[in-house]
């Protein structure tokens, strides 16, 4: 019995630091997480005062100026110059208020339609709900990057009507995560007792359902955006989302695959920077999730 | 289950209908029809002759009803572009499609699922985390940007693999990994999670109970029960991953759906548009139903109802 | 003697520090006898069901100094010689019926998977067998039933079915826990009939995990009192009944109206709550709601001999109620 007292303590303490490893790792990756999204936020915001150079501005004689790191690379154009000439640095960072107009407005905008949507089918149940939950059937239906392609091309580029058009496709998550939680929420104690004090349906929704959904809704949040920031590069990337010149980090990969076979950087290089700030954005939700459910990522 | 299957079709031919509805207002609201037909050398009395010709001054709902009705009858319409009906050119075109989608998704499912079982058995072990690792960064990467990864790896810098096309088996190879890729994380984290719950159940105990082997306990009983809702998921996969396909073939030029949608629409040749994007939301709807139908065959307690 | 354990431990590591879920427990079970161990849920007595069998949550750590069935060493044996016993020599019957049996496969199909995973029998061989044990369990049309589905049973036939699966393969040993628990009142009279019929037709051991003191006293021939994660008393159950020397015991047994014909009913509520195990406690885990607890009970008790054949955890066995609420005969 000696020996298998003795192997305990060991085992007890990797099983214990088991059990905790799933929560720290949640919160290194929220950590993680808002750290790239902030240094976004912020190169969005400063891009005035930190770009080198004009994101316009073109110099012939600084056409396919390699990067610092490459042979010829000079500090005039770290990340080298474009097929026009211009900085890729200071079209990066100006890239990044693109990239982060669209995925914020979208998601404001998807919220709201999907929180509504969602709200009224949890709420109201019965056909209420069955004819919200037949309109987020049709939405998933609708293939998303085709409709978007069609409307922007109708209706013109612009990034508003990018961030309008993906906002009216990508509700669905929300409808169906405020349904859920609104349908827990309605048989509630706290709801019953507003609603025999005779509080208005309204009334319910903003000071009873809706504070309770903000964890999830932020969640959803993070996520849609993600994804609203790639289909915004996807759509510059196939010449009809936002429109040239803008430094949409999209719009980039697309100018450079002209150059795939001797200036690869002109691709890779947006494209870290769209991969790091999707990451971040997917990680700061993953992370929000992990911390404000219990059972965590399971 | 045939009152269930009947309702359930009813409610797929309901769906179809609403959607189609919503392209086609979307799409001949927004754009001038009569005006690309008549193209772009044409005057203003031109276009007003052709608005007249083909009812483009009707209201929306009949201009939709007579649209609805030629497509029961196989017409749908014909292409401004290729000068012949839609119905002749896009047949061969999703035939591509589709078939580089089913490789994408058996490719996709190969590695998550027995990834995904893994992950589930051993939850929080290295396998797991990595599991985790990759779907985390996975989810990250854009799919047209993988693209050109791939491209700039395997047909330039290592020239093995064709970057463009469809001939040999060599041409699917990057395709089908950027398509396949984009829905492996979603299929993985289900069956994980699929695993998880289904191993914490008590017939997995009773069966453990009864000494049977844990092969036959993971993967017979186990995954068996996890993979119900994975059909469903890797349906709707599926669906968005033809959608997808918009990307994938415009980077690779598959001549494939997705490629002529994204052609047509930069030649306003709105029936083909129009056409296309009926028919991925059919496809999508389509693979719905058969997702249930077969959830229902399948699970025994549905099979009663 | 058919198993065999001394000082068997259990420790579950949670989120609040390791739980000590059980403590020294030490029992055995010969051949044809039938073992009920008793006690309040979160007593540690699933734990110690399932720790028999191997099927404790990976992050639980097992320790015994001995541990033995049919003379084999249970300690070191490989996970494949555990899963060899496993419903072949040493079955279990768990608790919940209506989630025991896998909703995707057929009776027969579960049936034949137990026979099929021991001998090398063919299914054919394997579906005479489930048919025989079906019938024997009391179902009728057992040919038909094999072709079901567990959604198409009710409860009580479907913890028959679990019963016919630890049967399949003549097991010598069967642990039971809280089999009939689950279920409407008169089919848990049934069931026991057939449970202690079989057990005795068929020359089964038996260990029955329950907190029903009047199932026990009809079919028990030893019991074992748990408390808090440790046994507390261990006696013949004839001597137990007439002669309880626990505290513990004697208050379970006092709300017992008539011992010899005790209603079935769940465990009598005693004042206070039972001590959590996440900490290790020392002395007398029953000690906070004793009425005879004093100084001397913080010191750790040890099972001492009160009988023939009678251990128990106590020192203050020979005191006596300072109040009516003793009531044992």
């Amino acid at each position: 019995m000696t020996d298998i007292v003795a192997s305990t303590p060991p085992a007890q303490d990797r099983a214990a630091r088991r059990m905790r490893r799933p929560r720290w790792m949640g919160h290194a990756g929220l950590i993680i997480g808002l750290a790239i999204l902030l240094t976004c936020l912020l190169m969005a915001l400063f891009a005035p005062l930190v770009a080198p150079h004009d994101p316009y501005a073109q110099d012939l004689l600084s056409r396919f100026a390699p990067p610092v790191w490459h042979e010829g690379g000079s500090w005039n154009h770290v990340l080298g110059a474009d097929h026009l000439g211009r900085d890729y640095l200071s079209r990066l960072l100006y890239g990044a208020q693109i990239s982060l107009i669209i995925g914020i407005g979208t998601a404001i905008v998807s919220g709201i339609i999907g929180t509504t949507i969602g709200i009224a089918a949890g709420y109201f149940g019965g056909k209420v709900d069955s004819i919200a939950m037949f309109f987020i059937t049709a939405r998933l239906a609708m293939p998303v990057i085709l409709i978007a392609l069609a409307v922007v091309a109708l209706f013109g580029s612009s990034l508003t009507v990018v961030m309008l058009t993906l906002g009216l496709l990508l509700w669905d998550r929300f409808a169906l995560v405020t349904r859920a939680s609104t349908i827990q929420l309605r048989s509630q104690e706290f709801v019953t007792a507003a609603q025999i004090q005779g509080a208005s349906t309204l009334q319910i929704v903003r000071h009873e359902i809706l504070p309770n959904l903000l964890n999830n809704l932020l969640i959803v949040a993070t996520l849609e955006m993600a994804q609203a920031i790639v289909l915004e590069a996807a759509l510059s990337f196939l010449g009809l989302g936002v429109p040239a010149p803008l430094p949409s980090w999209g719009l980039m990969i697309s100018e450079g695959k002209a150059s795939i076979l001797f200036e690869p950087w002109l691709i890779t290089i947006p494209g870290i920077a769209l991969f790091l700030l999707v990451l971040g954005t997917n990680l700061l939700g993953d992370g929000l999730r992990d911390i404000t459910t219990p059972q965590g990522r399971n | 289950m045939l009152n269930y299957a009947l309702r359930r079709i009813f409610m797929a031919c309901l769906l179809a209908l609403f959607v189609s509805f919503l392209t086609y207002a979307l799409i001949f609201t927004a754009g001038d029809p009569a005006a690309a037909i008549a193209g772009s050398a044409s005057t203003a009395a031109d276009a007003e002759n052709i608005r007249q010709i083909y009812g483009f001054d009707d209201p929306l709902i009949v201009q939709y009803l007579r649209w609805v009705g030629n497509v029961l009858q196989g017409d749908l319409g014909n292409s401004l572009y290729f000068r012949q009906p839609v119905s002749e050119i896009i047949l061969s075109r999703f035939a591509v499609t589709a078939q580089v989608g089913i490789f994408a998704l058996i490719f996709a499912m190969l590695i998550a699922v027995p990834l995904g079982v893994a992950a589930g058995r051993w939850p929080n072990s290295l396998i797991d985390r990595g599991a985790l690792f990759i779907a985390v960064v996975g989810q990250a990467v854009p799919s047209f940007w993988f693209a050109l990864l791939l491209i700039i790896v395997f047909s330039i810098t290592f020239p093995i693999l064709p970057s463009s096309g469809l001939g040999t088996w060599r041409h699917y190879v990057l395709p089908v990994l950027v398509l396949g890729y984009f829905s492996m994380p979603a299929i993985m984290r289900l069956t994980r999670s699929g695993m998880i719950s289904a191993l914490e159940t008590d017939y997995i105990r009773t069966a453990r109970a009864m000494g049977l082997s844990e092969r036959r306990v993971l993967f017979d009983y186990a995954l068996r029960n996890a993979a119900l809702p994975l059909i469903s998921l890797s349906s709707a996969q599926f669906g968005f991953m033809l959608a997808g396909s918009v990307v994938v073939e415009s980077v690779f030029a598959i001549p494939g759906a997705g490629r002529l949608a994204w052609e047509s629409i930069g030649r306003a040749d709105l029936p083909t548009v129009q056409a296309l994007v009926l028919c991925f939301s059919l496809f999508y709807v389509l693979l719905t139903l058969l997702a249930d139908m077969l959830n229902a065959a399948l699970d025994p307690r549905m099979r009663m109802k | 003697m058919l198993l065999n354990v001394q000082n068997l431990n259990v420790m579950i590591p949670t989120q609040g520090g390791p739980l000590h879920a059980v403590q020294d427990v030490s029992f055995s079970v010969s051949k044809g006898e039938t073992l009920c161990i008793v006690g309040e849920s979160g007593c540690g007595k699933s734990v110690t069901a399932l720790s028999l069998l191997g099927l404790l949550p990976k992050s639980a750590k097992r320790s015994a100094s001995r541990m033995t069935f049919d003379g084999q060493d249970m300690i070191t044996m490989s996970d494949k010689q555990i899963r060899a016993l496993r419903g072949n020599r040493l079955s279990m019957i768990f608790q919940e019926p209506m989630t025991a049996l896998n909703p995707l496969h057929t009776l027969g199909r579960q049936l034949t998977d137990v026979y099929m995973a021991h001998r090398r029998g063919n299914r054919e061989a394997a579906r005479q067998r489930a048919v025989y044990l079906l019938e024997r369990v009391g179902i009728a049309k057992a040919a038909e039933r094999l072709g079901q589905y567990p959604h198409e049973l009710s409860g009580g036939l479907r913890q028959r079915v679990v019963i016919a699966m630890a049967l399949m393969c003549e097991p010598e040993l069967i642990v039971a826990d809280e089999p009939t628990t689950a279920l409407d009142v008169t089919i848990q009279a049934e069931l026991l009939r057939l449970l202690a019929e079989l057990q005795k037709s068929m020359g089964l051991g038996m260990i029955m995990i329950t907190h029903d003191l009047g199932l026990v006293s009809r079919i028990a021939d030893r019991v074992v009192v748990m408390y808090a994660g440790q046994v507390i008393e261990n006696a013949l159950a004839k001597e137990l009944f007439e002669n309880p020397k626990h505290p513990y015991t004697r208050a379970l047994l006092g709300s017992v109206p008539d011992p010899s014909h005790p209603r079935m009913q769940p465990l009598p509520s005693i004042p206070g709550t039972v001590p959590s195990l996440v900490q290790k406690m020392e002395g007398c885990h029953f000690r906070d709601r004793c009425a005879f607890a004093s100084e001397e009970c913080r010191v750790p008790i040890p099972l001492v001999g009160v009988g023939a054949e009678h251990v128990a955890r106590c020192i203050k066995t020979g005191a006596q109620a300072p109040n009516a609420r003793s009531t044992a005969p």
